[in-house]
């Protein structure tokens, strides 16, 4: 598939809007995906394959449409032998249907009102906010991109006309986490990739954005030689390969919330739409994690420094990856390692599923929903949002100590997850008694990073831990599953309110 | 010679891992481990022994059904409940409880399997069938029907068997269910046990998250259920994975009966099998671990739950004015075999999802036949 959408939906935009398609295919789907659209509708190809010239947009894996490939029919008469189905959008009806029964336009505005309501009813974004936006060139996080370039457009423009100009406007910030430290990608490709990603962030440009390339290996270690040699002698050591994945997918978050922190940055904003949702709602229970699931799929996270943000949450795969062919918003390709293991067997789960019900990923995020979620799911309410400072100081309060300033969950120093109450017993009771780094090491961790990320043999724990990222290594030093909470139970009455005067 | 790696999965010698005196004849699907036959029994029969006593499953004196439907699991299960109860004393009084669907070529062949099961544990056997019940056997509703929607016919009288089990005894006959009486006098039964795997239970798990059943959900995992004015029923082998199950058949060469349901090729459940299947092969836990999810869900209170009423017609319990048997019924009786079939969507009769209905019908979703299902 490409990009999610299926072969009818690739026919569909082939229809309507040839001029549009300038698609990357695969060579693997290029063969599949027209020759099952040719069977099911009649595409109208140009005879000209430059047609659907690739605007160089970085990727080695695709090659173009000839028009062998597919049957050739002119665009006949209106009521010719062209195309049978002329249908109208089933809101506006006025513009023609593109893509289910909707027009480009209605289809458009329903993505971006499921993306303003996500955004105002979770106060995802105020105006004294600096948002930092994870791209990884994909079509969700692109279309992220575009809706809140669209948003801070707006805003900017609001601000200009106001009468005294002093309306706050937020800022916006893009990021990249380089991972070719962790896969073996060409250097000239990923060169390629950044290139591109430049013009495009350059491109949105009115306000202007930052684009920071931040390679993975820098929260191992800041010079870059040591970082790439100590990562990959860290990932060496994890032996299950979906350990390995989800090790470093949480690098990533690590790193990008290294870079927001070191660049002022308030807030982190994912494009996870609601197939990502869906595929970690299934992973996650594979995995044994269905205590800590509800954390992860909410609107807001904020159980870390810079709370996460997931304003496409409501968006489906599809009809991200369809609104940028549709408005031709260039994505990238970049390739990241591909999904192994567990976690590939949950994707071509999905897509099984999807092909006998396209709307099974929103019920089993639907299902998700209704789990509880936890306290850090909601961001801290300030009382004077507008003044910038003090939701700086309010911010900072929280930030006081943190971890631990979350007092009723305890979360794996690894992955962050909320662990368990009943693990949690077990756990706290024997970190009392065990003192050397490599048994703390596991110790500290829920069970699924236990089995999958820790090596198996006490001898390796040493050297993994050595290896490890110092914020982990921190988290794991620190933790001592709430006797702090405790001590501060029984001193609260002494504590003066902004006195950092902790025991 | 000291066995020295005597934790690792694989010891040089072929010697059982456990007892490190006999030869090792298998290799233990849950965990790899190389192991004696013996040893294998006693891992095995010691595991079930632990979950019943650790969840206090049965009370010394309790008569319990032991679901049998001839094929493996039930039994082992017969098998290995009759030896606990002995070697334990339980003091449980058991029997084989079987359900005749009426499909021919299916059912008939595993009711011979049951009853030579009997002879061989020793044990009564009851058979209680939907012709009896009903008035309409497997076969006659699909000739109505065709071949879509049959398993949400034999689900729902299936689930509904056993409560008129309890009911015919405790309240008074409806007189619209015909020829009950006949069976009912004999069935005293306090319990229901059933050879539900832990295969099995990380499939519902999985299944309720595909099609938004939350109330299931939260229920599916629980050792014991329905203990809510119905007759309890608990699945001992929750934490057994199927392949050891079918292990301990093979070895002790017991009596079953093996083929599918031919009446449900499409079913649903497919789909999650299958998964679950190529899942295990790259990560054995996984099954576990799916389970392990289950449990500790934890759903919102504010979830609206279907409400709990009782049916017009017959007493049971239902959200709905008719419980879910009694409209199926109706529609076969009246000639309208699609009544009660609710909004159906997608090949080969795979149900919707499970509305929070409020007068629309309820769906009560299909399960692969092969295991009995009460």
């Amino acid at each position: 598939m490409l990009g999610g959408l299926c072969p009818s939906d690739v026919a569909l935009v082939l229809r309507h809007c040839p001029e549009r398609a300038n698609v990357l295919f695969s060579n693997a789907m290029i063969s599949r995906s027209v020759a099952r659209a040719r069977a099911l509708y009649s595409v109208i190809i140009s005879e000209d394959p430059s047609e659907y010239a690739i605007s160089g947009l970085g990727s080695t894996h695709f090659a173009t449409i000839t028009a062998g490939d597919c049957e050739k029919r002119t665009i006949g008469a209106e009521g010719g032998g062209g195309s049978s189905k002329c249908s109208k959008c089933s809101k506006c009806n006025a513009n023609e249907a593109v893509t289910g029964s909707s027009c480009l336009q209605c289809f458009r505005s329903a993505l971006y009102a499921k993306f303003r309501q996500a955004v105002t009813s979770h106060a995802t974004i105020l105006p004294t906010d600096n948002l930092l936006l994870a791209f990884s060139g994909g079509s969700a996080s692109r279309v992220a991109l575009q809706f809140v370039h669209e948003m801070q457009q707006k805003a900017q423009r609001n601000s200009d006309a106001s009468r005294d100009k002093s309306y706050p406007v937020f800022g916006v910030g893009v990021a990249f986490v380089d991972e070719s430290a962790a896969f073996p990608i060409p250097s000239t490709q990923m060169e390629q990739a950044i290139q591109d990603m430049t013009s495009i962030v350059s491109s949105l440009a009115s306000p202007v954005k930052n684009l920071h390339v931040i390679p993975i290996e820098n929260i191992c270690h800041s010079k870059s030689m040591d970082g790439r040699n100590r990562l990959k002698e860290l990932l060496h050591n994890i032996t299950d390969i979906t350990g390995k994945e989800d090790f470093i997918r949480q690098l990533r978050l690590l790193c990008l919330q290294k870079a927001a922190s070191e660049n002022g940055y308030d807030k982190l904003i994912l494009g996870s739409c609601a197939s990502t949702i869906a595929h970690h709602v299934i992973a996650a229970t594979v995995k044994g994690q269905g205590y800590s699931l509800p954390a992860d799929i909410q609107y807001v996270d904020a159980r870390w420094e810079i709370p996460v943000m997931l304003p496409l949450r409501d968006c489906l795969g599809q009809e991200l990856s369809m609104l940028c062919l549709l408005d031709s918003l260039k994505t990238l390709d970049v390739f990241n390692g591909g999904s192994s293991g567990v976690n590939r067997l949950v994707s071509s789960f999905i897509a099984l599923l999807r092909e006998e019900n396209p709307a099974r990923e929103c019920t089993i995020v639907r299902t998700a929903e209704k789990l509880i979620p936890f306290h850090f799911n909601k961001l801290l309410e300030t009382d004077d949002s507008d003044d910038f400072m003090t939701s700086r100081w309010h911010r900072k309060r929280m930030n006081l100590r943190p971890r631990e300033s979350i007092a009723s969950e305890f979360l794996c120093a690894i992955c962050s997850s909320p662990l368990n109450k009943s693990d949690v017993e077990s756990l706290r009771h024997e970190l009392h008694c065990r003192t050397s780094m490599s048994e703390r090491c596991e110790l500290t961790c829920c069970r699924s990073c236990q089995f999958q990320v820790l090596p198996k043999e006490p001898s390796s724990v040493e050297q993994f831990y050595s290896l490890l990222p110092q914020c982990i290594i921190t988290q794991m030093k620190n933790h001592t599953y709430g006797d702090f909470d405790i001590l501060r139970e029984q001193i609260e009455d002494c504590l003066l309110s902004d006195s950092d005067d902790d025991s | 010679m000291e066995e020295s790696e005597a934790t690792t999965k694989k010891p040089r010698s072929r010697q059982c891992c456990i007892c490190k005196d006999r030869r090792a004849a298998l290799k233990r699907p849950k965990n790899l481990e190389q192991i004696c036959r013996e040893c294998f029994y006693d891992a095995f029969e010691e595991e079930i022994h632990k979950v019943i006593v650790q969840n206090q499953l049965f009370k010394p004196g309790e008569r319990v059904a032991v679901g049998a439907s001839g094929g493996k699991d039930s039994t082992v299960l017969a098998y290995v409940m009759s030896e606990l109860n002995r070697r334990h004393q339980y003091g449980l009084e058991l029997f084989l409880l079987s359900v005749d669907e009426g499909i021919t070529g299916y059912r008939d062949d595993s009711l011979e399997t049951v009853k030579r099961n009997e002879i061989q544990y020793g044990l009564p056997l009851k058979i209680v069938s939907y012709k009896d019940l009903y008035g309409w056997s497997m076969d006659e509703i699909v000739k109505a029907i065709g071949l879509k929607n049959n398993c949400t016919f034999c689900g729902v009288f299936r689930r509904q068997v056993r409560e008129l089990i309890y009911f015919v005894f405790a309240r008074p006959v409806v007189s619209l269910i015909p020829a009950l009486d006949r069976g009912a006098a004999l069935l005293k039964v306090d319990k229901l046990v059933t050879g539900h795997n832990a295969d099995d239970i990380a499939e519902t798990v999985l299944l309720n998250i595909l099609r938004g059943d939350i109330a299931r959900l939260g229920r599916c995992t629980s050792i014991t259920t329905g203990e809510d004015g119905t007759i309890p029923r608990c699945k001992p082998f929750n934490f057994e994975n199927l392949d050891d199950i079918d292990t301990y058949a093979y070895f002790k060469k017991l009596d079953y009966f093996s083929t599918e349901c031919i009446y449900s090729p499409n079913a649903y459940r497919g789909f999650a099998r299958e998964f679950i299947k190529d899942l295990e092969r790259i990560r054995p836990r996984a099954i576990l671990d799916i389970i392990k999810s289950g449990e500790d869900f934890r759903i919102s209170t504010t979830t609206k739950m279907p409400e709990q009423g009782t049916c017009e017609r017959c007493g049971y319990i239902s959200s709905q004015k008719w419980c879910k048997a009694c409209v199926l019924l109706e529609g076969l009786n009246r000639g309208l075999p699609k009544l009660g079939i609710g909004r159906t969507r997608g090949r080969n009769g795979q149900q919707r999802d499970a509305p929070q209905t409020n007068g629309g019908m309820k769906n009560i979703g299909s399960k692969q036949c092969g295991t009995l299902d009460f």
